[in-house]
């Protein structure tokens, strides 16, 4: 990495993606109305809410397994868990604790199943974590909508579909509602922003996660994960396992999403218990490549840059859709959109990029020649 | 040297290993002692690297079924069930391919997986692997191997960022760092190194032998083997046929060891006295070059004359077999090449073909076959495509309908013709014994009624039956259709056999063409004479 | 077939489940099961055959949509939002030019036809820039250019009043009926009727002209060329083919396919449906022809009929015969877990030739 020349232009391609979004979010801001207020409480709250998130995505990035479409079959186990845990009536932080060490065995599970079957298709791990969260979807709405009630005891009928099994549509999180956030009550005044509310426990335990993983990598297995990402048959031989080590950071990916699933909803303040975690995994993959990661490299620093353009674009575009056309719903669309056109991007930077180190030799043997002759 | 004179470090005994009956190693016997360095030379396939394999446990040796023989490492007999076994033992081995991970710096790829690590809490509860690394000590480790080798290299600096030489030493490094390395095999270390790099490493292997560690020095470069080696051993044919100090041999009496042969044989070729001098060119190639890895072409000119067969030969990754897939455009390529006249674009297969080139790869799985496709369709296909041959036309021409019936029909006449061995021509190429493989890959070049045809490595990997008819084939195809052949070919017999010149790559380029009839000592030369 | 000489004694049962793949065997044997208890749960037999023969005929074409580029090695198709979009402004223009009955089917084809070809080639442009990665970015590219066009079909100037929202007098429905256009065009033309039983004939004409058109294209000298690619394109290249253009023809058949495709169904269906439909309508057609026995580099005309067959069977089938037997309607779940099973067991096979 030192003493390399900085290419400006590579620099450049490299962060392409943020600058887009900063040159978006600067024509929105303005055209949307919004005070800087109310952006930067929402700017702190969606921050709260996601960050953990994202923060799940970082280590199977670095396994080399690109980006976890998987981590939505932790958001299930997530849910899993808070299902139950509101059943049992367990409210506040401690219904929170128990969801998460619910989640744990049923993302444990889940993450051994998705590692195995990402072994078995190795080089097109991405599509195959794609429809891997589809797969299991069906499994969850099977438990949740059938076998909730029916099989897995569930009293209260506040949950319960009228037909006596099955979870409803939604499960409200009242309880258990941003008691994490404002645990410890706590709230800045800035000059130009005015006064926003910080949700400091959730930010107390996202900065400890943060700790956890710049720890993670300086372990041995977080060395091996990313010895395995570069390049798995030089890992092999110098004798790491690396189907257990690929398979261990979908697991701890899957149960980091578990508990960043249960982050997201506390805020929320209830479950859409077929609809939440669908888009999930697409938003937080979306806001971290926004952060400038690829498929192949992504830091914590990312997932915060991220974060704060991605979600910048998400409030302001439907508002600023509507001043520019008179239809809000072009502003929705258009989120959507570039949620997926940043996803399409990224994919695509990260293929050509292969293929172009490799012309790079050719050109170096004529230059050779030349010198020669 | 001290007591352990008596019982020496490594002693190999009666090895033998074959491949299924294909015997590649017999009666192998090799000391070693203490800081000895041995010099192992002999051409491509002449069994070293599978003699280093079985020395080194690896696994293909146990899955193709062992060998014959004992390995005793201080007396003691040996066999290891896998690599790190063998590590474990003390024996250390750098191979040609780097294995070294890419975005790690010197330090970290000195200790893969061999990290010192600090103890915490949570390693008890969750397994080893969640220790910290204890980074000085790392980089403490990864100092004294460096300093063990004798040339500097950047600790800190990320594997991608350093020149070849670099990743080199830092191999070697690696296998300085484990502590019970008694013995380090090398297997051609130098190939890729500039020569001042060369240098520094002889240097180090010097000053490796003289702390106590043996060295297995594995190189086609002679003079390398003269100026560090202790010992020089030659094998050919899988047996050893001279071993001698190094101060009592000298590069002629090596390379005369390496490539002899008994001189019954040499004389046999026929068609000695075709002579070429007055034909036209056909091809002519002017500083080419071709980026194949592994086998990079960097400055080759040649000329092909209408009618002859040409062999190329020349040790492994000097060359021979980018000049075909580069002039073919399989490969990037640069340089002129110029068939009957006219200018051949390169880089564009499409062309070569339409000229009238064919090309019979080396690469028979890879690049030869539609393996899960039906002899027919591998016969016919580039016929169909190029010429449009086997095609029936209707509504003018529009509609170009696959013609079955005449494409069995041609896949039958050569199934008959070369005598390949299948159930019908409808059988996947998969089925098919590699000897009958390469008869197909023929069938679709000749299919093609090219006026020039490259063939590359012929005859590798397939029996001596198969590697026979397929020479005939070849030679008749060039007497009776009066093509021009171009045999690529690692086997130098082999080419003194069928072709009427021989040019010889070494380093990129020609060294050499040669009348076939020349010896085998004057070819060996060289061979070994551009090596790099 | 390739473990021949391998393969030691195995029983018929264990052949079958290698060659025919367990998730495979599963579904089949579902379905006869279902079709066996139909009966006997008391629903109507010939009015479950009628469905699922309609289903067919709705969906072969853009089932028939994946086969070249399967053929010419770039994967399944999830990409399929793309043509589907050709399709549906196709069908928007049409209808908004004022064709009417069968004309604006013939129209919204011909409309849809340069769309498709213009989508398709940038969308195969793209494939060619990234290979060893096309599904993932098909998938996305899909995804994309869907949420692209509900932006569209807002802003584009579109007045017809049988398509705009009725208050505002722009931005385009949801849902557009196609009473008085073509709905049912294909399937009443021959329609043979007896009792409950109902084949819509003129749609299953259509799909066989065009899956002969694509079996008659396999057989010609570039349809061969495609064959190759997807087999071995290193032995392509070195054949002397353009490797790359083979996979753009491919890409843009499969993009027009996927066009008339989306046009077959929604005259079958009856109406238009915009915005976020065409988002997951590549999944079902990607399990269906995996269904029928194509892997991720193989696959026939076979394949499409037999797999739209079997999983449209189970589409169908599960609702009614689930309903009468234990009255839950699981059909949802398990069309989800089946369809998305077969996708995972297909791509977890080791398939050579293909990344």
């Amino acid at each position: 990495m030192k003493k390399k020349k900085f290419d400006f232009r590579a620099a450049l391609r490299r962060s392409s993606v943020p600058l887009m979004f900063i040159i978006i979010c600067a024509i929105c801001i303005p055209l949307s109305g919004l005070s800087a207020n109310m952006l930067a409480n929402e700017i702190v709250t969606r921050m709260g809410r996601n960050a953990f998130l994202i923060l799940s995505l970082l280590i199977p990035i670095m396994a080399g397994m690109g980006l976890n479409f998987g981590m939505t079959l932790g958001a299930m186990a997530g849910q899993i868990g808070l299902i139950l845990a509101s059943d049992w009536q367990i409210v506040g932080v401690p219904g929170m604790v128990l969801a998460m060490i619910l989640s744990i065995p049923i993302s444990v599970l889940l993450g051994l199943f998705c590692g195995k079957i990402l072994n078995m298709a190795k080089g097109r791990e991405m599509i195959t974590s794609y429809i891997m969260s589809f797969f299991i979807n069906g499994v969850y709405q099977l438990v949740v909508l059938y076998m909730m009630g029916s099989v897995i005891p569930i009293k209260h009928t506040s949950i319960k579909l009228p037909r006596g099994y099955g979870i409803r549509n939604t499960v409200s999180l009242l309880n258990m509602r941003q008691k994490l956030d404002n645990l410890i009550p706590f709230s800045v005044k800035l000059p130009f922003f005015g006064e926003i509310r910080i949700p400091l426990m959730t930010f107390i335990i996202i900065a400890l996660m943060c700790l956890v993983i710049v720890w993670f990598r300086r372990t041995k297995l977080g060395q091996d994960m990313r010895a395995v990402g570069q390049d798995m048959e030089v890992a092999r031989d110098a004798g790491i396992n690396v189907e257990r080590t690929r398979i261990v950071a979908i697991v701890i990916s899957t149960v980091l999403a578990g508990f960043g699933m249960i982050i997201y909803l506390q805020n929320m303040g209830n479950i859409a218990t077929y609809s939440s975690h669908s888009q999930i995994g697409m938003f937080c993959i979306a806001a971290l490549l926004v952060g400038g990661a690829s498929v192949d490299k992504a830091s914590i620093g990312n997932v915060f840059l991220g974060v704060i353009l991605f979600h910048l674009m998400f409030i302001v575009a439907p508002r600023a859709g509507a001043a520019i056309t008179g239809d809000s719903m072009i502003g929705e669309y258009f989120r959507v959109f570039v949620s997926y056109a940043v996803i399409t991007v990224a994919l695509v930077m990260y293929e050509t990029n292969k293929r172009r180190a490799k012309s790079a030799e050719g050109k170096k043997l004529a230059e050779a020649q030349k010198g020669e002759g | 040297m001290n007591n352990q004179q008596n019982t020496p470090l490594l002693e190999m005994r009666n090895i033998s290993k074959d491949f299924f009956g294909n015997q590649v190693l017999s009666d192998i016997n090799l000391t070693l002692n203490e800081g000895e360095v041995i010099g192992l030379v002999g051409e491509n396939g002449a069994g070293k690297s599978t003699l280093m394999r079985i020395l080194f446990g690896a696994n293909m040796i146990r899955e193709t079924g062992g060998y014959g023989g004992d390995v005793l490492l201080n007396g003691e007999k040996v066999n290891f069930s896998s690599p790190f076994d063998a590590i474990e033992a003390g024996i250390g081995m750098v191979h040609q391919e780097f294995s070294l991970i890419p975005g790690f710096t010197t330090t970290e790829n000195i200790l893969l997986n061999r990290e010192p690590v600090r103890k915490n809490l949570i390693a008890e509860i969750f397994g080893d692997r969640m220790n910290t690394l204890k980074r000085s000590e790392m980089d403490e480790r990864a100092a004294n191997a460096i300093e063990l080798m004798g040339v500097n290299v950047d600790r800190k600096m990320v594997i991608s960022d350093m020149p070849v030489g670099h990743k080199q030493f830092t191999e070697i490094a690696r296998e300085l760092s484990k502590e019970q390395l008694k013995l380090l095999i090398l297997d051609e270390p130098t190939a890729v190194l500039t020569e001042k790099e060369a240098e520094a490493l002889l240097a180090a292997i010097k000053g490796m032998a003289q702390r106590g560690i043996a060295i297995v020095f594995i190189t086609h470069r002679l003079q390398e083997i003269l100026s560090v080696c202790d010992r020089v051993i030659v094998m050919r044919d899988g047996y050893v046929v001279s071993e001698k100090n190094a101060s009592d041999t000298s590069v002629d009496e090596i390379t005369k060891a390496m490539v002899g042969r008994e001189v019954a044989k040499t004389d046999s070729a026929e068609g000695k006295n075709r002579s070429f001098d007055q034909a036209k060119t056909i091809l002519s190639i002017s500083h080419l070059w071709v980026d194949m890895p592994g086998e990079t072409v960097r400055d080759v000119s040649l000329d092909v004359k209408e009618g002859e067969i040409l062999g190329i030969g020349g040790l492994a990754g000097q060359g021979k077999l980018g000049i075909p897939n580069g002039v073919m455009g399989l490969y990037q390529a640069g340089g002129k090449v110029t068939f009957e006249g006219k200018d051949i674009p390169l880089n564009s297969p499409r062309r070569c073909l339409d000229s009238s080139f064919a090309f019979v790869s080396e690469d028979r799985r890879g690049v030869g076959l539609l393996l899960d496709e039906t002899l027919e369709w591998n016969i016919a296909f580039p016929a169909m495509q190029i010429q449009n041959k086997f095609l029936k036309n209707y509504l003018g021409g529009l509609v170009k309908w696959r013609d079955e019936a005449a494409i069995k029909e041609v896949t039958d006449r050569y199934i008959d013709e070369l005598a390949i061995k299948c159930t019908s021509s409808k059988q996947k190429a998969r089925e098919l014994s590699g000897g009958n493989q390469q008869k197909v890959c023929l069938a679709k070049a000749f299919a093609l009624n090219p006026r020039l045809l490259f063939v590359s490595e012929p005859t590798r990997g397939i029996d001596v039956g198969a590697k026979a008819l397929v020479l005939d084939a070849l030679k008749k195809f060039n007497r009776e259709n009066g093509v021009t052949v171009v045999i690529v070919s690692s086997e130098l017999e082999e080419l003194r056999q069928s072709c009427d010149r021989i040019a010889i790559v070494s380093g990129g380029k020609i060294a050499g063409i040669l009348p076939a009839a020349s010896s085998v000592e004057e070819l060996g030369a060289l061979m070994l004479s551009q090596v790099i | 077939m390739n473990e021949k000489t391998v393969k030691k004694e195995k029983s018929w049962f264990g052949r079958l489940v290698e060659n025919f793949g367990l998730p495979r065997l599963i579904i089949t044997l579902f379905l006869v099961l279902l079709l066996i208890l139909a009966p006997i749960v008391g629903a109507d037999l010939p009015t479950q055959i009628t469905n699922i023969i309609a289903r067919f005929s709705w969906n072969g074409v853009l089932v028939l949509a994946m086969v070249p580029m399967v053929h010419s090695g770039c994967g399944l198709n999830f990409g399929l939002p793309l043509g589907i979009i050709s399709g549906l402004l196709g069908a928007t223009l049409s209808i908004e030019f004022g064709f009417t009955g069968a004309l604006s089917f013939v129209m919204a084809i011909l409309i849809a036809t340069p769309f498709a070809l213009v989508f398709g080639s940038g969308y195969g442009w793209l494939l060619n820039k990234i290979k060893g990665g096309e599904m993932m970015i098909a998938t996305y590219v899909g995804f994309s250019s869907v949420s692209l066009m509900c932006m569209m079909w807002l802003i584009l100037p579109y007045k017809s009043p049988n398509m705009v929202w009725g208050m505002a007098g722009k931005g385009l429905r949801t849902t557009i009926s196609l009473e008085g256009y073509y709905d049912k065009v294909l399937a009443n033309f021959l329609k043979i009727k007896i009792g409950n039983f109902e084949i819509p004939t003129g749609t299953i004409l259509f799909f066989a002209l065009l899956a002969l058109a694509m079996w008659a294209f396999l057989h010609t000298k570039t349809g061969t060329a495609m064959t190759a690619v997807g087999s071995n394109p290193t032995f392509a290249r070195a054949a002397g083919i353009n490797v790359d253009r083979i996979r753009l023809l491919s890409v843009v058949m499969s993009t027009w396919l996927a066009a008339v495709g989306i046009l077959v169904y929604e005259q079958g269906f009856g109406f238009v449906q915009l915005y976020m439909a065409p988002f997951y309508m590549a999944l079902p057609a990607v399990s269906a022809i995996l269904i029928g026995g194509a892997s991720v580099n193989k696959a026939s005309i076979v394949n499409v009929v037999v797999g739209t067959i079997l999983f449209q069977g189970i589409v169908t089938m599960t609702p009614t015969v689930m309903n009468n037997m234990i009255h839950m309607d699981m059909s949802e779940i398990i069309r989800i877990i089946a369809s998305n099973g077969m996708i995972l067991y297909a791509l977890t096979r080791k398939t050579e030739g293909s990344k």
